[in-house]
């Protein structure tokens, strides 16, 4: 392999990307909005549900049922209705997503030593939020009830439930979308961008030229390569100063292992966009490949945004061919648990595998020769 | 000069032609919609099923296994590890290999039988915080029951919370996100293909040649874009076949009400393909140019985030989003049956949202074409 064909190379790709000034800011544009959605505007974290109330018994105790849910937080009184059908129209709506029901003689049961039924209903369609909904409201009725059962009787709690969140204590889907957020990014700009660039080649004539060089194909492989590495690398730079600084994510670990191990997944994808640049030979195909083989699996099934813990054996055996779940126990773990090499030494080593691989696969399906 | 159908209808035979000449786009656009009804179907959830959990017990006693037993027991964590050092519970955090650790102090039979507050120790990997959020509540709930079972066996709970989730009784979170994937295939195809297509044209040199055929501006743009429509369609009709056959999703309003919303949404659909196509010189362009419209918009529109968790300015800024009002409106068409008649703001959003980006689209694309 010759220095100088590569650097020609990349030097023409470099030319190629500049004079496409607006690819060339998109690619910078892209993470930073996606920042901005994810740390401002969008989470699952569920508070001020917006709640009716049916409350059939209007005495003190119900009251103070009542309270106990909205100086939670996670409940907010929008209504006060005085009939089933009321509820009805309300759900129906989607004006609200819980209507509590206290029954008409809730005191008088409570006071005279018996249980008490208190109806939640939720609107089930998002199940997401209902069933959060639905914990949260087992959490309020259970303390209340235990307050009304110890009353006058000063008896201590049989079991003292010490909960201590670790990593990201305040559990905001923000410290969790963050350093997940760097592994999707690369995913988009390093393997779809690159997927793009020998399927142009193809596309406009232009491989024949470049057939009629010298450059061999490890060289032409990795002098395309080599650009969108270097922006790769600048986006998790931007993303991570972003997320610490204006979002306040913490960052525990070391920087230089994050970048290291950046570097090797960055060239793996990259080496994947290529790979799938060379098999395609038409643009849009290589788009459609991208969107498969990179974006969604990184997207949905990495563990991303949905738990792999809870998905079925088939779907969680198949994320473990997914190089982004990986890359996620290594943003994840440097930016929330602060850990180390001593931890990380596997994801690190499958990394620089998917590294390897990427550029190998690439080298080896591209081709110079033109057929027809 | 009025339009041909006779002259649309060779531009969009030679558009098909271009688009599925490799057999694999074909593959393609039928995979697309599979993997993401895959996912939404079965891998999507925040309910809690067997989170991995380290157990350090030091009290090694009945009623210390009695309460780990009550936690597996609840089928929501299930047991990866046991230890007598907390250092391990540490590490088995750290390295991930628990999501939970439940610590049991030496006294805990003791302190339970005195009835003195035995404490329990329930550590989080907050790294997941949806896990996190419900693991905590589950597991709080478990162990404040066992200690009331424990103590006072003969005291009934005081206030009982009865349950009852409405239209989706199982809480099955499949039901409201397998219907919904129809609203990022549809937006996907159309920003895509149609942005794709045209530039795909400009870049080669044959938009020239179209220019100089005897299709008017308005023919060219209902030919370029008539094509993705139908493979728009073609999702549609894929997606609902496999979300009631496959899923079992429960389809309760009418399918001619979904059909006019569709149409409604693919005019924004592809009025957006059409202007990013006016924007970009390059594919590489538009693809970078559809991916910064169709994540906003996707993100934005309640299909996984939910609109009333964003802060009240995004909430108004989500009305401009076409996705929004047509997942509001195929969830609420699937799920609850209700038809025009409640659903009419939703349309009257998603008419003036299509007709305007179109209009503007083909508006500039006449403009850039002279």
């Amino acid at each position: 392999m010759s220095p100088t064909r590569l650097w020609a190379v990349t030097r023409k790709e470099l030319i190629q990307l500049r004079r496409d000034t607006r690819s060339l800011v998109l690619a910078f544009l892209l993470p930073i909005l996606l920042l901005v959605l994810f740390g401002y505007a969008i989470s699952w974290d569920v508070d001020r549900i917006e709640t009716a109330v049916l409350d059939r018994d209007h005495s003190a105790r119900s009251r103070d049922l009542l309270s106990a849910f909205w100086s939670s937080g996670y409940f907010e009184l929008v209504r006060r209705v005085d009939s089933y059908d009321a509820v009805d129209a309300l759900l129906d709506r989607g004006a609200v997503r819980v209507v509590l029901v206290i029954p008409p003689d809730f005191a008088e049961d409570l006071d005279a030593g018996r249980s008490a039924e208190v109806q939640a209903l939720v609107d089930g369609a998002d199940a997401n939020t209902a069933t959060i909904a639905l914990a949260y409201a087992g959490a309020i009725v259970g303390s209340y009830s235990r307050t009304v059962r110890l009353q006058g009787r000063q008896l201590a709690a049989p079991v003292e439930v010490q909960t201590r969140v670790w990593f990201n204590e305040d559990l905001l889907s923000r410290n969790m979308i963050v350093p997940g957020l760097v592994a999707v990014i690369m995913m988009i700009i390093a393997a779809m961008l690159t997927s793009l660039t020998i399927a142009r080649e193809w596309e406009r004539g232009t491989m024949e030229q470049l057939a009629s060089t010298p450059v061999r194909r490890s060289e032409v492989v990795l002098g395309k390569l080599l650009p969108y590495v270097a922006i790769g690398l600048a986006d998790i730079v931007i993303v991570s100063l972003v997320g610490v600084v204006l979002f306040g994510v913490p960052f525990r670990g070391s920087p230089v292992l994050l970048m290291s191990l950046s570097l090797a997944f960055i060239i793996g994808a990259s080496g994947l966009g290529i790979f799938i640049s060379a098999v395609a030979r038409s643009q849009l195909l290589a788009t459609q490949l991208a969107m498969v083989l990179t974006f969604l699996p990184a997207f949905l099934l990495s563990g991303f945004m949905f738990a792999i813990d809870v998905m079925p054996p088939v779907l969680r055996a198949f994320s473990y061919l997914i190089p982004a779940r990986y890359f996620l126990v290594v943003t994840r773990g440097i930016f929330l648990k602060g850990v180390g090499i001593q931890v990380l030494w596997i994801q690190g080593l499958l990394m620089i595998g998917f590294a390897a691989a990427g550029v190998f696969a690439a080298i080896r399906v591209f081709r110079k020769t033109i057929q027809t | 000069m009025s339009p041909s159908i006779e002259r649309v209808w060779g531009l969009v035979v030679k558009e098909f032609h271009q688009v599925f000449r490799d057999p694999r786009m074909a593959g393609l656009l039928f995979i697309l919609p599979l993997v993401q009804l895959m996912v939404f179907g079965y891998a999507v959830s925040t309910d809690l099923w067997q989170t991995p959990t380290f157990v350090v017990d030091h009290d090694r006693t009945q009623a210390s296994r009695e309460l780990v037993e009550a936690f597996t027991s609840s089928g929501y964590f299930k047991v990866t590890g046991r230890s007598d050092r907390p250092a391990d519970l540490v590490s088995a955090l750290d390295r991930g290999r628990a999501v939970v650790g439940l610590e049991i102090p030496p006294d805990f039979s003791t302190r339970l039988r005195e009835g003195s507050g035995a404490p329990v120790q329930l550590l989080l990997d907050g790294t997941n915080s949806n896990t996190a959020s419900v693991a905590r509540s589950y597991g709080e709930r478990i162990i404040r029951a066992y200690g009331g079972t424990a103590a006072t066996p003969a005291l009934p709970d005081a206030v009982i919370l009865k349950e009852r989730a409405w239209y989706n009784p199982d809480l099955a979170s499949r039901d409201y996100n397998v219907p919904a994937v129809v609203g990022s295939l549809i937006l996907l195809v159309c920003l895509l293909l149609t942005s794709l297509a045209i530039v795909r044209e400009r870049e080669i040199g044959t938009l020239e040649q179209l220019r100089v055929s005897p299709l008017t501006p308005g023919e060219l743009i209902i030919g370029k874009t008539l094509p993705f429509a139908a493979i728009g369609l073609v999702e549609l009709s894929v997606v609902t076949t496999v979300a009631v056959l496959w899923f079992g999703v429960p389809f309760r309003g009418s399918l001619l009400d979904l059909l006019l919303a569709s149409v409604l949404y693919l005019m924004s659909g592809l009025g957006l393909g059409l202007l990013i196509s006016t924007i970009s010189k390059t594919q590489q362009e538009a693809f970078m140019g559809s991916f910064l419209v169709f994540m906003p918009a996707i993100l934005l529109s309640g299909f996984m985030f939910p609109v009333s968790s964003m802060p009240s300015s995004f909430q108004w800024l989500t009305l401009f989003d076409p996705v929004r009002h047509y997942i509001e409106i195929v969830r609420a068409i699937f799920l609850k049956g209700t038809g025009i008649g409640s659903l009419w703001p939703q349309f009257l959003w998603l008419t003036a949202l299509g007709g305007g980006i179109l209009s503007f689209a083909a508006w500039r694309f006449r403009k850039s074409s002279e």
